[in-house]
């Protein structure tokens, strides 16, 4: 069975769709974004990726911005 | 009549507001929780025999300790013990907004849902069995739609059945899974046996999940060690089956609780795969189009606050020219009351002078209130967070700034969006370079008395560019120094497009335009009344003021008084600059209020009352001095200290008079050096 390698959510390509796997940042971070709706195994959609700049997915319905540093914490596959 | 205690609790873009202005009407006080520069608003409403107190609570995506409106509105329904909670959510968006109920159901409080935007939610094709849901939910659950009025009935009702009925005991509990629920059992205990009082008040399974979840706030208040080591045991073992934190595992096991009521509950029976607000986005935010948009759209905004701003200005400026006449007229001519004086000099022109720019202001308002409204607000800040991020700033900055160019005090205010506090000092402190509306009289005044028509359009551009470039130069100054660090990592919720309604678009427009209007009735009324006692004495003695003429008269009146003398003395520290006593009692005056600067001005020259339209006072400015001290006039005004009104905000939403004081001599500072590079410069260039 594949098993796939967790890549920064910000090496994903908009239109995409991936899963949370982790999220590597300190507590205030994890836990705001946690609130958010970003947890281990929530499906998200790259909506917007352009360099530089900030990053623009949907998660449950409603969509994010992030700071591009933000999405290379997001860990996915 | 009985009165009851009612919060709004709610997500960010959930309508609250529109909630609680519908709940309440005009009803409505705005004050500070205490300590804090959170916002605390309050309204009432009469129904059924009951007076209704509602207050509005920070919008949160939940209730950890981790930012200050989390905390106030958690210990707002701990300490308050509000009679019901009402969570607002988002219908079109319920996963998300249920966490926070999920939170409150935690806190065991009388809670009743609003489904706000159930307009938006039907047009998306989601059908609620709100029965099964609000069973599941033990909750009552009312569909509203907040901006058009509809539901205020049947949320009052369920508000009034809540707050009657006795507190429940809640049977459907968020199961954290056999691991966590068993270290919360064995920390509960500990809690009502070692600290039965904070069980009593706060809960003891709350408690437990709190500590479990490294509350800060409730880690520091329980602070018992014989609760906390074994807490933290448990937390540490948790955390080894898990590899996780315990706290995350439980924010997934909530969400897992939404997620199962919800596919129980709701059905979506239209697949909308691309909905307007993408395909508006694609375009929008797009790589090539979105910056030219973003600027076309703000060149709109100021081309509406400017140009038709002009038309009610001129009504305004009539109707104090006239005001001034018939109450001057009620004494006879030539007459020395200092009543009179008082009234038309001191406070019809002060105030008049602010109330002026009144049309301009809202006009700005306006624009920015239905930017905000409709979600473009959103993503001009992703547009900006670009150059923004170069300069060390978050792309939201730019919203207060923009603020700043109509008026620096709600301006101020509104940078509180900005959660992290170096972002929001950094912003606070270089708004006044926005140049605001009262800033503009003074360039109106200068720039057509010394320069050809063809080059005031360009010289207007030119000083309010050198605003922003200079507030770009101090942002990294201070972002390099005084406040340095990480900036903080860009979160931002897109909110979807929506057509913004005349009525919520009116109330933002007001809410920001009423604190233009109480600075001027408040601050400014003061300090026009101290400056014209200021200009009014010490009187000239005796017969000094024989064979002059009326204007004259003034002029030395001028001269003898406080405001004169105190021009004449720093007179020596200006003439580098280019200025002399006239322009230094005029920049006296104008601390009070930059609008006070082109009256001042009026009066030294003897010109009697004037405003910045009147062509006396410019033939005057331009026999008098030279298009190079016009332009160091505009630039230091342009830099130098804020005025009075701006000085309380920021000692306000700062906390301290010592950023408050930084602000204002460092700016001035700031305005000394350059307007002295710039004059000596430019003389010896001109020669």
């Amino acid at each position: 069975m594949e098993h796939k390698q967790p890549r920064p959510l910000s090496t994903v390509r908009a239109g995409e769709k991936v899963k949370l796997v982790s999220v590597n940042a300190g507590h205030g971070l994890n836990s705001r974004l946690a609130s958010m709706g970003l947890l281990p195994n929530v499906e998200i959609t790259v909506v917007n990726n352009t360099h530089p700049g900030p990053f623009v997915i949907s998660v449950k319905d409603s969509k994010m911005m992030l700071g591009r540093g933000m999405a290379q914490k997001i860990m996915v596959v | 009549m009985k009165k009851i205690t009612v919060a709004l609790a709610g997500n960010p873009n959930s309508g609250k507001t529109s909630i609680f202005n519908m709940l309440t009407g005009a009803r409505q006080h705005v004050g500070n929780y205490p300590g804090v520069t959170v916002e605390k608003k309050e309204g009432l409403c009469k129904y059924a025999g009951f007076e209704i107190t509602f207050v509005d609570l920070p919008g949160t995506y939940s209730l950890t300790a981790y930012s200050i409106e989390e905390l106030i509105a958690r210990n707002f329904i701990i300490e308050e013990q509000p009679d019901v909670v009402v969570d607002i959510v988002d219908a079109s968006n319920l996963e998300r907004n249920l966490y926070l109920a999920t939170q409150l159901i935690e806190m065991n409080v009388p809670l009743v849902l609003a489904f706000n935007m159930s307009d938006i939610a039907q047009r998306k094709g989601l059908l609620f069995d709100i029965e099964q849901l609000s069973r599941l939910l033990e909750a009552a659950i009312v569909p509203t739609v907040g901006n058009k009025g509809k539901g205020k009935l049947e949320l009052l009702n369920a508000i009034v059945e809540a707050a009657q009925r006795d507190k429940q005991k809640r049977t459907h509990k968020v199961n954290y899974g056999s691991e966590i629920e068993e270290e919360l059992a064995r920390i509960e205990a500990l809690v009502t046996e070692k600290e039965p009082k904070m069980a009593a008040k706060y809960g003891s399974r709350w408690l437990a999940i709190k500590l479990l979840e490294q509350d800060t706030d409730i880690t520091a208040k329980v602070h018992n060690k014989e609760v906390l080591a074994p807490a933290a045991a448990s937390i540490g073992h948790l955390k080894t089956i898990f590899a996780e934190e315990p706290e995350i595992i439980m924010a997934d096991r909530r969400y897992g609780f939404i997620s199962g009521a919800c596919q129980e509950t709701v059905k979506t029976t239209v697949e909308s795969r691309h909905s307007k607000s993408d395909m508006i986005d694609s375009v929008v935010t797009n790589r090539v189009l979105g910056l030219p948009i973003f600027l076309l759209l703000m060149y709109l905004v100021f081309f509406l606050t400017f140009k038709m701003g002009e038309y009610p200005m001129g009504w305004l400026e009539q109707f104090f020219g006239w005001a001034a006449k018939t109450i001057a007229a009620f004494w006879p001519p030539g007459s020395e009351s200092l009543f009179e004086s008082l009234l038309v000099d001191g406070i019809i022109g002060g105030v008049g002078g602010v109330l002026v720019f009144l049309p301009n202001i809202l006009l700005l308002f306006l624009a920015i209130a239905i930017l905000e409204d409709s979600g473009y607000m959103a993503r001009a800040a992703f547009i900006m967070d670009r150059i923004m991020h170069r300069i060390g700033l978050h792309g939201k900055s730019f919203i207060p700034m923009l603020i700043g160019f109509g008026c620096s005090v709600p301006a101020i205010m509104g940078a509180r969006i900005l959660e992290n506090k170096r972002n929001r000092f950094t912003t606070i402190m270089v708004i006044p370079l926005m140049s605001c509306g009262a800033k503009l009289t003074i360039y109106a005044l200068i720039i057509p008395a010394f320069f050809k028509e063809q080059w005031r359009g360009p010289v207007l551009w030119l000083i309010y560019l050198i605003g922003i470039a200079i507030a770009i130069i101090c942002i990294k100054v201070l972002r390099l120094t005084v406040l340095k660090g990480e900036t903080t990592p860009f979160v931002m919720e897109l909110p979807p497009y929506r057509m913004p309604t005349l009525k919520s678009v009116c109330i933002h427009m007001w809410q920001r335009g009423w604190m233009y209007l109480r600075k001027a009735g408040t601050i400014i009324l003061a300090i026009s009344i101290i400056l014209w006692a200021a200009m009014s004495w010490p009187k000239p003695g005796g017969h000094s003021l024989e064979g002059l003429s009326s204007d004259e008269v003034h002029k030395t009146k001028l001269e003898h008084s406080l405001v004169g003398r105190v021009g004449r003395a720093i007179e020596p520290a200006l003439t580098p600059l280019g200025f002399d006593w006239k322009i230094g009692t005029a920049l006296i005056g104008a601390t009070a209020a930059k609008e006070v600067f082109v009256s001042q001005l009026g009066i030294v020259y003897a010109v009697g009352s004037s405003d910045e339209g009147s062509q006396t006072l410019r033939q005057k400015l331009q026999a008098n001095y030279t298009p190079l001290t016009g332009f160091c006039v505009m630039l230091f005004c342009l830099i130098y200290a804020p005025c009075v009104a701006t000085v309380v905000m920021t000692k306000r939403e700062t906390n301290s008079w010592r950023w408050a004081m930084f602000q204002f001599f460092g700016l001035t500072a700031l305005a000394y050096v350059l307007t002295f590079f710039v004059y000596q410069i430019g003389s010896l260039i001109t020669g």
